[in-house]
């Protein structure tokens, strides 16, 4: 569903991503995990191209991307991102915030939005919150509807980029468990996360980057239990104390 | 001091309806003026932002023209240089000559609002799909405009204090009646005080529309404050 071959990525001189190669398969759940710095973000923005890479090639269903080429706007909609600032748009409520993008990007009749809106509201917990606006929401409530704003657009696959670092601690589970839930619909999923917890009992794959590369790929279990490299394992014993 | 009320009401009982006059052109005129310094205002703020050079360019040497010379001049320059190319009424020309000052600082103010929007907000839009003039449009504009209220109502209020500046080129406004009926009159301190106190009313009437409509607006921001 997603390729990714020989990727490099240059801020100015910085080499933010080495070489990447990274397949994601339909309905695969692959979790990217690494010290801060190490490139995660970058990787997910390349794939909807928030960001540009120099060289290599991203492959989306088939179809390979040249950004000065293909219509972007129609890829990003089929892959949607979730971030960790939520991004809400404060001036818009919640229903407003969800359909926005079916309305004025796909064209959908408001009736039509709605109705997908309301479904996706009811899906993530939050039916009840259809008017209210950002700001009268908890943190986990933001993420919920930006993750219902995302799948809104009926994307093929979903991009999270540490969807809950920025809540406390007692409102992780609620934005997990909705990202669960997706991942047992059999979304394809590329998820940046430090919830260890859910990478072990969701991914399909786990990758760890360090220093733009990715250093280590396998199996939940091959990965916290034996990892392979020196690196992966300094950085799980800081996450995982 | 009695001597000096009873001037004033020599004055309004004359000329009151000069003054009035007075006060309608400065009005007009400063609603005029504002109204086109907003529509140049937010064509510099996309010039300044947008990454073509030359655009940006053409914005920061018209930015710098209208801060380094004064209004008067500006003013004057304008007039004759107008009026040189193209018939022009006084008022028309006064009218674009405070629009072309006004116009430079509202468009630091659009600038300022539209680049102080989380750059989230538009990665979210564009995340979505959506175009960069789309985005702007539907999401980041909207946003910005609310943001630039209060500084647009401070710019309207020095606006319209500046179109007083306009009598240079013959204009009977407010300040220009005010200085000819002191002419006239040779009572100069009690004119000036008249024109002075219509001067003060316009503006704090003014600023209480601002501020109205800051409330009615909601400007983002207050419903977090009460909030927390
Ligand atoms: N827009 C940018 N301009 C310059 N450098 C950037 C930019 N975004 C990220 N970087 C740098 O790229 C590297 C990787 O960043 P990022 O992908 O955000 O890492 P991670 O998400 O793993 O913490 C870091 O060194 C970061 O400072
Ligand atoms: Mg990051």
């Amino acid at each position: 569903m997603i390729k990714i071959k020989r990727l490099n990525k240059f801020f100015g001189e910085l080499h933010v991503l080495r070489n990447i190669d990274l397949q994601i398969d339909e309905s695969e759940v692959v979790v990217i995990i690494g010290a801060s710095g190490s490139g995660k973000s970058t990787l997910l923005r390349c794939i909807n191209f928030l960001e540009y890479s120099q060289e290599g090639e991203v492959i989306i269903n088939d179809e390979v991307i040249d950004p000065t080429q293909t219509d972007l706007n129609r890829i990003r909609q089929e892959v949607g991102m979730v971030f960790q600032h939520f991004n809400l748009f404060p001036h818009k409520n919640v229903i407003e915030n969800i359909i926005e993008a079916p309305v004025y990007v796909k064209g959908l009749s408001k009736n039509e939005a709605m109705d997908i809106g309301r479904a996706l509201l009811n899906k993530v917990g939050l039916s009840d919150k259809e008017n209210a606006y950002p700001s009268q929401l908890s943190g986990g409530q933001k993420q919920r509807v930006a993750i219902a704003r995302a799948l809104a657009m009926q994307p093929v696959a979903m991009l999270f980029d540490e969807p809950t670092s920025a809540l406390d601690p007692e409102l992780v589970g609620e934005v997990l468990q909705v990202m669960k839930e997706l991942a047992k619909e059999g979304m394809t999923m590329a998820v940046v996360t430090h919830e260890m917890g859910f990478a072990r009992e969701m991914a399909d794959r786990v990758i760890v980057m360090d220093n733009g590369m990715i250093i280590e790929e396998g199996s939940p279990k091959q990965i916290f239990e034996n990892p392979k490299e020196e690196r992966t394992r300094e950085f799980l014993s800081k996450v995982l104390k | 001091m009695i001597e000096t009320v009873d001037k004033i009401f020599s004055i309004l009982g004359e000329s009151l309806p000069a003054l009035i006059h007075g006060l309608e052109l400065t009005i007009f005129l400063t609603f005029t003026s504002l109204l086109i310094g907003v529509l140049i205002g937010i064509i510099v703020a996309f010039m300044k932002i947008s990454h073509v050079r030359i655009l940006n360019r053409i914005a920061d040497v018209y930015l710098t023209v209208v801060r380094g010379l004064p209004l008067i001049v500006l003013i004057v320059i304008l007039y004759f240089g107008i009026t040189n190319i193209v018939t022009l009424s006084r008022f028309w020309a006064g009218v674009f000559a405070l629009a072309f000052h006004n116009g430079a600082y509202i468009g630091e103010i659009f600038r300022g609002t539209i680049q102080s929007i989380d750059r989230g907000q538009m990665e979210a839009s564009r995340s979505l799909g959506m175009t960069y003039f789309l985005a702007m449009r539907r999401i980041i504009l909207p946003q910005a405009f609310k943001r630039a209220i209060p500084p647009l109502g401070n710019q309207f209020i020095i606006g319209l204090k500046d179109s007083s500046l306009v009598f240079v080129i013959g204009l009977n406004e407010l300040w220009g009646t005010g200085q000819s009926i002191a002419a006239r009159t040779l009572m100069q301190l009690e004119t000036y005080l008249i024109v002075g106190l219509f001067y003060l009313m316009l503006v704090l009437f003014f600023s209480w529309l601002v501020e109205r409509i800051e409330r009615k607006m909601d400007v983002e921001g207050k419903r977090e404050v009460i909030r927390l």
